[in-house]
């Protein structure tokens, strides 16, 4: 991207702030942040430049990747999902709970109870997705109140079933496989995220619904006047996000050996974060499954060289918090910047 | 401040002897992708009227918004009374007595004529509002410049021409020296435009210097003491009130002749194609409007802003609520169907806001131009996109409405204006369509785009295709319609055929007959 702009013809007579400006306006916010948190971690700990550690946060964050694209749809239209966090909860106290429930009776084998909980599961994250779905297009509530309503009843069904005590008994084959498993060198986890990321990629390029998506968010009157239906492909944006929230809470619960009530507090905020810091516009239409994957990635690393640095948990939330802002207001200038260059007509 | 007599409702200015107001010197603007001004000179004496005259596009609008400190120069210079002055905010222009009236209000629709009126110089008891003070000082405005409104109505539910008159209530608050009206009767019957001319007239004459932008000849005619014309962003000359006789001024506007403009279109009608009989909206915006539109001929809606034409044609469309009336295209009942459905049927409908209603700014040109076709085989098969296919035939369609530049992943918001116009067109060109619906598709835009739009149309129509044309622009609907239907107040109240499609006859209807 860089080196082509670089290249024009009108490069020569930049200065070298200019260049810069450029450069950031083209990439976005996120190589500078990744270059500084690189430099900045691998001066505070030995370790963080392992390759080692690098697969230990590509594992940590495989959940945080599947619900970061989720989030990312749902930001694509235009709305985004407070839900992702309580839903977790909610998702791994179901899957919990019927996977015990079929092993424990005995119905049949531990592959059915194993793959019952897990449809289930994923199914109840695609449930909430729906709830969300129908209160933001049929009913017309804005996505921040549906969606932190739904967090709400999320919570309280989760707690409500489980009075708040975690959920034992999943077969341990459940955990072996699919919390601790390995193939072909590379945890289950992150298979399942390469293979997430492989869709979504497709979904999102190659398809109508994909193509949908953008054009709600990018303009939902000129979709409408364009034939789109716009209620069924936004309430299947966050069908979509509800299903990638199941999954990852299925993983999760499967690496936890126990259904929890009390998991996914942060979701929300790291999710959003991502997307947002990885170029995913807040207004809608704008974003790519690479911007979602890098987003979650860097605070992964963040979060891991903070760990590695042996930075308070407290102060972590600090930090993360004002990353978010810092993202968006490093992307409200980007936007001023690139539509001065383009005044100037120095953006080709 | 507040205006309570008639000596302060026109301050007398020590220069109402036409003496310099303002002055502007070789102001340019630039946005991203286009030049909305380079270089325009302009001045302004007291007691006059100078007509800004020019095509949607030629930088009036950009030009008054400097003026009136909406926007700043991006470079040039502007003098107030001889002393240089540089305005961050209307608010600033406000403090030398300069207030501009916009198409776009700028009220609150949820808060009182009063409240509006006095919006951010609110009378005080100490520190809090003195709201009787503002009621009454709001009620002297209104009965000072005579304007029937009442000051505690919510401004939400007032017509738009009392809404504007509240607009113009809000300029005279303070001492004004120049008032700035953007089009301001576009949406005002005979009637009250009577009214406002007069008020123009009684401006002029207490010495403020009024910057009036329009496009109608009548008005020019009635009001203007000098005419400057723009073009493209640029300054193409100044008239005084004798020289400006329409030839010339439509000369200067276009920069051609009016047959360069519009070309000649053969009409020859062939079947039904689009029937609609007895359309009511839900909204009302529309009450019982009939009309035909015939494979192989241009159709005119012609009619003020707000005068229901537009909400017909989407009602058609499917994209406006009916409360009652029915819709047949090529023989077959069509009432009520999506938007979706109607694209199915071979219907197109090319929205008048490319903005809101019509293109995905932030994406690319190739997405834009597919969307509305995505679902043809070409495009797609039942799982996939068939994107070099899509590529393809988007390239040829950009290439036929000739998109400068021609680069297709470039997002929209990066083009001019008439190119993004072009674009939103384009849409129309990749499926099978026989009946296009044209609202406003010539807003914005430069006389170049202009043209090309023109030519599509006729091209469209020689092969056959039906095409019903919406315009509040009058040269359009008389140069280019074998039909029209004129539309005032949510009815067609006449239907004209072609050598009686003239400026006259349109304009008559616009008579508001209640009062008439």
């Amino acid at each position: 991207m860089t080196s082509r702009s670089a290249s024009g013809p009108r490069a020569s007579s930049l200065s070298l702030l200019e260049r810069l400006e450029l450069v950031f306006v083209k990439t976005g916010v996120l190589p500078p942040l990744l270059l500084l948190a690189v430099i900045v971690f691998s001066q505070m700990s030995d370790n963080f430049l392992d390759v080692e550690n690098f697969e230990n946060v590509l594992r940590q964050n495989t959940f945080l990747i599947i619900v970061s694209l989720g989030q990312m749809l749902v930001l694509l239209t235009g709305g985004f999902d407070l839900s992702v966090g309580t839903g977790t909860a909610l998702v791994s106290v179901v899957t919990a709970t019927v996977m015990a429930d079929s092993f424990n009776a005995g119905a049949g084998s531990v592959g059915f109870a194993i793959a019952l909980g897990m449809v289930v599961g994923v199914l109840a994250g695609a449930g909430v997705g729906l709830f969300n779905g129908i209160g933001v297009s049929v009913f017309r509530v804005s996505p921040f109140i549906m969606t932190r309503g739904t967090s709400s009843i999320a919570l309280g069904l989760a707690l409500y079933m489980t009075s708040g005590v975690p959920v034992r008994g999943m077969p341990p084959k459940f955990a072996d496989i699919f919390g601790f498993g390995e193939w072909a060198g590379l945890a289950t986890p992150i298979w399942v995220t390469a293979a997430v990321v492989v869709i979504m990629t497709v979904v999102l390029n190659w398809t109508r619904l994909g193509r949908y998506f953008y054009a709600i968010g990018g303009n939902a009157n000129a979709a409408t006047l364009s034939g789109v239906t716009v209620r069924t492909n936004l309430t299947s944006a966050y069908v979509i996000a509800g299903a990638l929230m199941g999954l990852s809470s299925v993983l999760l619960t499967a690496r936890l050996e126990t259904g929890e009530a009390n998991i996914g507090v942060s979701l929300p905020l790291q999710s959003i974060a991502a997307c947002v810091i990885g170029g995913v516009s807040l207004r809608g239409g704008i974003g790519r499954v690479s911007s979602a994957v890098l987003g979650a990635l860097f605070i992964g690393l963040v979060q891991n060289g903070m760990n590695l640095a042996r930075i308070q948990s407290y102060l972590q939330m600090i930090v993360l918090g004002g990353l978010l802002i810092i993202a968006v207001i490093a992307d409200l200038i980007r936007q001023r910047s690139l539509s001065r260059l383009a005044a100037a007509g120095i953006l080709g | 401040m507040i205006a309570s007599g008639t000596s302060q409702r026109f301050p007398s200015n020590s220069a109402a002897d036409g003496g310099l107001l303002l002055k502007l010197t070789e102001v340019t603007k630039r946005y991203p992708g286009v030049s909305a001004l380079s270089n325009v000179s302009f001045d302004l004496r007291s007691g006059e009227v100078h007509v800004l005259f020019g095509e949607n596009g030629a930088g009036k609008s950009t030009l008054i918004s400097i003026l009136s400190g909406a926007q700043r120069p991006t470079s040039g210079t502007m003098a107030f009374r001889g002393a240089e002055v540089e305005f961050s905010s209307v608010a600033d222009a406000r403090e030398f007595g300069i207030s501009a009236v916009f198409q776009e209000f700028s009220l609150v629709p949820t808060m009182t004529v009063a409240d509006n009126l006095l919006l951010g110089s609110e009378p005080l008891r100490g520190r809090l509002l003195n709201r009787k003070g503002l009621r009454s000082a709001a009620e002297a405005l209104l009965a000072d410049l005579e304007f029937p409104i009442k000051a505690n109505q919510v401004v939400g539910r007032l017509s738009r021409a009392q809404q504007q008159m509240v607009e113009i209530a809000k300029a005279f608050r303070s001492d004004l020296q120049v008032l700035i009206l953007d089009e301001p009767t576009a949406s005002l019957t005979e009637t009250e435009s009577g009214r406002l001319f007069e008020l123009v007239e009684e401006a002029r004459t207490r010495g403020i210097g009024v910057v009036y932008i329009t496009h109608r000849l009548a008005e020019v005619k009635r009001l203007a003491d000098r005419v400057t014309v723009l073009r493209d962003g640029n300054y193409v000359g100044t008239l005084a009130r004798e020289e400006a006789t329409e030839d010339r001024l439509i000369n200067l506007m276009t920069g051609r002749v009016i047959d360069q403009v519009f070309p000649d279109i053969a009409h020859n009608p062939g079947e039904i194609a689009l029937r609609a009989t007895g359309l009511t909206t839900r909204t009302r915006s529309a009450a019982d409007v009939s009309f035909e539109v015939r494979a192989g001929e241009i159709v005119g809606f012609a009619g003020l802003v707000g005068s229901g034409k537009g909400e017909s044609a989407r009602a058609c469309f499917g994209a406006e609520p009916l409360l009652d009336g029915s819709v047949h295209l090529h023989g077959n009942e069509v009432t009520g169907s999506s938007p979706r459905r109607m694209l199915k049927s071979g219907m197109f409908y090319v929205p008048p806001d490319r903005k809101s209603d019509g293109l995905l700014l932030m994406r690319g040109v190739r997405e834009n131009i597919a969307l509305p076709s995505i679902r043809l085989a070409q495009f797609s098969n039942l799982t996939l996109m068939r994107r070099a296919a899509e590529r393809r035939i988007t390239d040829e369609v950009a290439r036929r409405v000739e998109l400068q530049p021609h680069s297709l992943e470039r997002p929209v918001e990066q083009f001019s204006g008439g190119n993004q116009q072009k674009v939103l067109l384009a849409r129309a060109l990749v499926r099978d369509v026989d009946v296009f619906v044209f609202d406003e598709p010539t807003v914005g835009v430069d006389v170049g785009t202009r043209v090309a739009v023109y030519q599509l149309m006729a091209d469209l129509c020689e092969s056959g295709a039906a095409i019903l044309l919406v315009s509040s622009d009058l040269p359009e609907i008389v140069h280019l319609a074998h039909r029209a239907y004129v539309f005032h107040r949510g009815q067609v109240v006449e239907e004209l055929v072609a050598p009686d499609i003239t400026e006259e006859n349109v304009l008559r209807n616009f008579l508001d007959r209640e009062v008439a």
